[in-house]
């Protein structure tokens, strides 16, 4: 299990992180959201040894990164944001290099290769310079260097920035593979992406963590009660004004008069679902139902309402 | 060990696959031949200290421009996160490529010898014990030059300021005994003893001492061992 406890980072006076706390079971595939700057790479430079914290700690299962960072950097595989690579070296020397860093021998290193070569589907670049590569295999290059060692916890910091569709559907499923036995955390902007990565999401806005929970409890969480726009023709004012009392757990929280149409905001206790109730008292009341859309809650809305915008620079 | 080897052999791959490395050496031969050869013919005496004299010169610029994106080049280009992020100490890091640099100044060094078998094939009465202590000094030099070019790489990114900053440091051990005397008496003999040149005429002339061994050994240390505290307060930033 990682935990993070109450990390904390300056750079000089600003105040990039001011006390994260979380943690990740096995198995888990984390989804770290937030806008630009909101110190996401940062919590992930500090969890990997490259950046160390101003206070807090990072622990996987007994070892912390303040006393064991080398212990820790062995069990952690990190694509980084810029997914930076020599260039100058061949895929497969960049591959071996890594191998060697990582304390594998030459069998190990041979099982490992064809593991993550299959993967990432790296089998025609695999004798290339890394410069010759696409930015999609280079991505990919960035990844098998990752899980070469087969890590017990694996980071990547905006794996599919700048990737085509497919490419994103592969490393996703990638992702999602690897997932099942090892903890996985991904840092993202792409509210699109971490929503269909990734078990559970933590937000993090101005350095501070804002929500942690599934998609469906942040949803839930932001709003509270359910909303529906109801679009209808020839309701009089008295029918209208009856709708709340004939139809239970209801409130018509407003009435728009539109060319001669009602439209009516309805809400609801997230539990409850009137809409059949609402259908017979129209037909009954001898309304025409034009639209009836029950709103739905995405990720993005409550990204937005929990860091205020849609995102910031740095 | 594993480490430092594994990061040397993929410096070393690196300035071979690139053409710099080729440029320099063949710059540093040229200059080292044209220089050698001139005195060499002109004197008429069999030995090789005119090339003892010159290549400490030429390194001036060549060290520095071997050294200079050793680690200049990782922290701009970004890879600086993957190494650190490797279960690497930087001490072996800073060793690994320290080590590559040094054998590109060693390289250089070799292109050298084919004057020392012009002399083998034209001269008389060679002094052998006399032209490896001058190439063990030649060696020491390059190596000194190297590990202050590898700190001054860790202080910047940028490899032009990482040249400039090794040039002024190497320059500024190699003038040392020239600037005796502006100094009071009392001070001379340490700063002499700071001097790259004191160390290295005595070595020229078939001597080595081990205060000469002492003085770049420890300069060596002294400069890697700066050079991953360097490396070390990064993480702090």
């Amino acid at each position: 299990m990682i935990r993070v406890e109450n990390l904390e980072k300056y750079y000089g006076d600003i105040h990039a992180l001011k006390g994260i706390d979380f943690e990740i079971d096995d198995g888990e595939i984390v989804g770290f959201l937030g806008a630009n700057g909101a110190g996401k790479s940062t919590t992930l430079k500090i969890m990997t040894g490259f950046l160390a914290p101003s206070a807090g700690n990072v622990f996987i299962d007994d070892l912390n990164i303040q006393d064991h960072s080398l212990d820790i950097r062995e069990q952690i595989g990190y694509l980084p944001e810029m997914n930076p690579l020599y260039g100058e070296m061949r895929v497969y020397d960049y591959l071996e290099f890594t191998s060697q860093i990582r304390g594998l021998d030459a069998g190990e290193f041979k099982t490992a290769l064809d593991r993550v070569v299959g993967q990432c589907g790296l089998r025609d670049v695999i004798h290339l310079p890394i410069s010759a590569c696409s930015k999609g295999y280079k991505q990919r290059v960035g990844l098998s260097a990752a899980i070469l060692h087969d890590p017990k916890v694996l980071i990547f910091d905006e794996p599919v920035s700048g990737l085509d569709p497919n490419q994103i559907v592969e490393i996703r499923n990638l992702i999602r593979e690897l997932g099942q036995q090892k903890m996985v955390i991904i840092s993202s902007h792409i509210l699109q992406e971490i929503e269909a990565t990734v078990d559970r999401i933590v937000i993090i806005d101005h350095g501070e963590i804002v929500a942690n929970g599934t998609s469906q409890e942040l949803m839930a969480g932001f709003m509270g009660r359910t909303q529906l726009t109801l679009d209808v023709k020839y309701a009089n004012e008295e029918s209208l004004a009856a709708l709340t009392n004939s139809v239970d757990e209801i409130e018509v929280a407003n009435i728009e008069a539109v060319n001669g149409r009602s439209v009516l905001s309805i809400e609801y206790a997230r539990e409850e679902d009137p809409r059949e109730a609402i259908f017979d008292y129209a037909k009954n009341s001898g309304w025409a139902i034009l639209e009836m859309t029950q709103n739905q809650v995405h990720l993005e809305d409550v990204f937005r309402g929990l860091t205020g915008e849609g995102g910031r620079d740095e | 060990m594993n480490n430092v080897m594994a990061i040397y052999r993929k410096e070393v791959g690196a300035y071979f696959k690139s053409p710099m490395a080729y440029i320099f050496l063949v710059f540093f031969a040229l200059f080292n031949g044209y220089f050698f050869s001139n005195t060499f013919f002109l004197f008429g005496q069999s030995d090789m200290r005119a090339l003892f004299n010159i290549t400490p010169m030429i390194y001036l610029i060549f060290v520095p421009a071997v050294t200079m994106g050793v680690l200049a080049r990782e922290k701009s280009a970004g890879t600086n996160e993957l190494m650190a992020t490797l279960p690497i100490k930087n001490f072996e890091l800073v060793i690994g490529k320290y080590l590559s640099a040094f054998t590109l100044v060693l390289a250089g060094l070799g292109f050298t010898l084919i004057h020392f078998f012009s002399l083998l094939a034209v001269g008389t009465n060679i002094d052998y014990g006399g032209v490896i202590c001058g190439y063990l000094g030649l060696a020491l030099v390059g190596a000194f030059y190297a590990a202050i070019g590898t700190f001054t790489s860790s202080l910047t990114d940028n490899q032009v300021v990482a040249f400039i900053l090794a040039a002024v440091f190497v320059l500024g051990f190699y003038l040392l005994d020239k600037l005796l005397i502006f100094v009071p008496a009392a001070l001379a003999g340490p700063i002499q003893f700071m001097a790259v040149d004191y160390h290295l005429s005595n070595m020229s002339r078939g001597v080595v001492d081990s205060r000469n061994l002492v003085y770049f050994g420890s300069l060596i240390w002294l400069f890697l061992v700066l050079t991953v505290r360097v490396i070390d307060m990064r993480k702090w930033r």
